[in-house]
């Protein structure tokens, strides 16, 4: 079994509501010098295959099919 | 005018939607449930407002991976007239029918109330019911309207008249970027937009600024 960790984030530039309302959250708590926060999503998936090159092509499609709207976001995968 | 409306679960304008196709057209659209693979024989086929699937994942992301979807996408590349409010705005964006994304509302907050819309491109099969730069009222509700294209795709969508309506007189209650309300396909065929015209039709409504919309679609395609 392959276990993989994907991390989808907004691209650079994509404005982050959340991002921001959670930065000046963090500001209001005392946390000071908090340059930006952006807010993103982590997928945890098992994969029931061993073959990793396989696994790994299977991943990237995910993303890009569902996991991830690429017009807004990036992602990033990373088999443990 | 034969239309035809889609159903998935966690929709909830679905009924409203029809009764609005019902009375402006006088015939019943047809309704499709998500598994069919195959959409009847008509001219314009309709995805209505809501949160299917509970906005799991991004709004309308796993609803436009629904099987009718696939079904949909065929007839809009037939040139079938397609149409997504608030909801089915977002599925069509999700499935590739129209550019660009919708996003959380710069506010944070859900928005329901009503907006002035600027009539952008009054030439479409969708907009020819109203006047080049005409105002209207038309209700909105949702959380994620904020309409985003890159740079580029924004550029081209102005140029080429696909943005068919904006937030106008200041109205603009989601950080939209342009104030894009609604924008159409390349094609012409697909129409996408936040605010509910089904929801403005008739004097017990509190207006009908909607039923142009519905009207010029009939002339179009009766």
């Amino acid at each position: 079994m392959i276990k993989a960790r994907i991390i989808v984030t907004l691209k650079n530039g994509v404005l982050d509501p959340q991002g921001k309302a959670i930065e000046g959250a963090l500001g209001g708590l005392g946390f000071s010098g908090v340059g930006s926060v952006r807010q993103g999503k982590v997928f945890d998936v098992e994969l029931e295959d061993s073959d990793r090159a396989k696994a790994e092509a299977a991943l990237k499609e995910m993303c890009e099919r569902l996991l991830a709207n690429t017009v807004i976001e990036d992602y990033s995968i990373a088999i443990t | 005018m034969k239309s035809a409306v889609i159903q998935l679960p966690g929709l909830n304008r679905d009924r409203d939607m029809i009764a609005a196709l019902t009375k402006i057209s006088g015939k019943a659209p047809a309704t499709v449930w998500q598994t069919e693979t195959e959409l009847p024989d008509v001219d314009l086929i309709v995805i209505p407002g809501g949160f299917s699937y509970g906005d799991y994942l991004r709004c309308g992301a796993i609803g436009a991976r629904m099987p009718v979807m696939k079904a949909v996408a065929e007839k809009a590349a037939k040139g079938v007239m397609v149409m997504g409010v608030c909801n089915g705005f977002q599925i069509l964006l999700e499935a590739g029918l129209l550019p660009g994304a919708l996003m959380r509302n710069a506010s944070l907050k859900f928005v329901c109330r009503e907006v002035k819309l600027g009539v952008a491109n009054a030439n479409t099969a969708f907009t020819r019911g109203y006047a080049p730069g005409q105002i209207i009222r038309c209700p909105v509700a949702h959380h994620d309207g904020n309409y985003f294209a890159d740079p580029e795709t924004l550029a081209r969508i102005e140029s080429e008249g696909q943005v068919v309506f904006r937030y106008a007189e200041g109205t603009n209650p989601n950080g939209s970027v342009n104030d894009i309300a609604g924008i159409i396909s390349e094609g012409g065929n697909v129409l996408g937009m936040m605010p509910h015209p089904e929801n403005l039709i008739e004097a017990a409504h509190g207006g009908a600024d909607g039923r142009a919309l519905f009207e010029g679609l009939l002339g179009k395609a009766a």
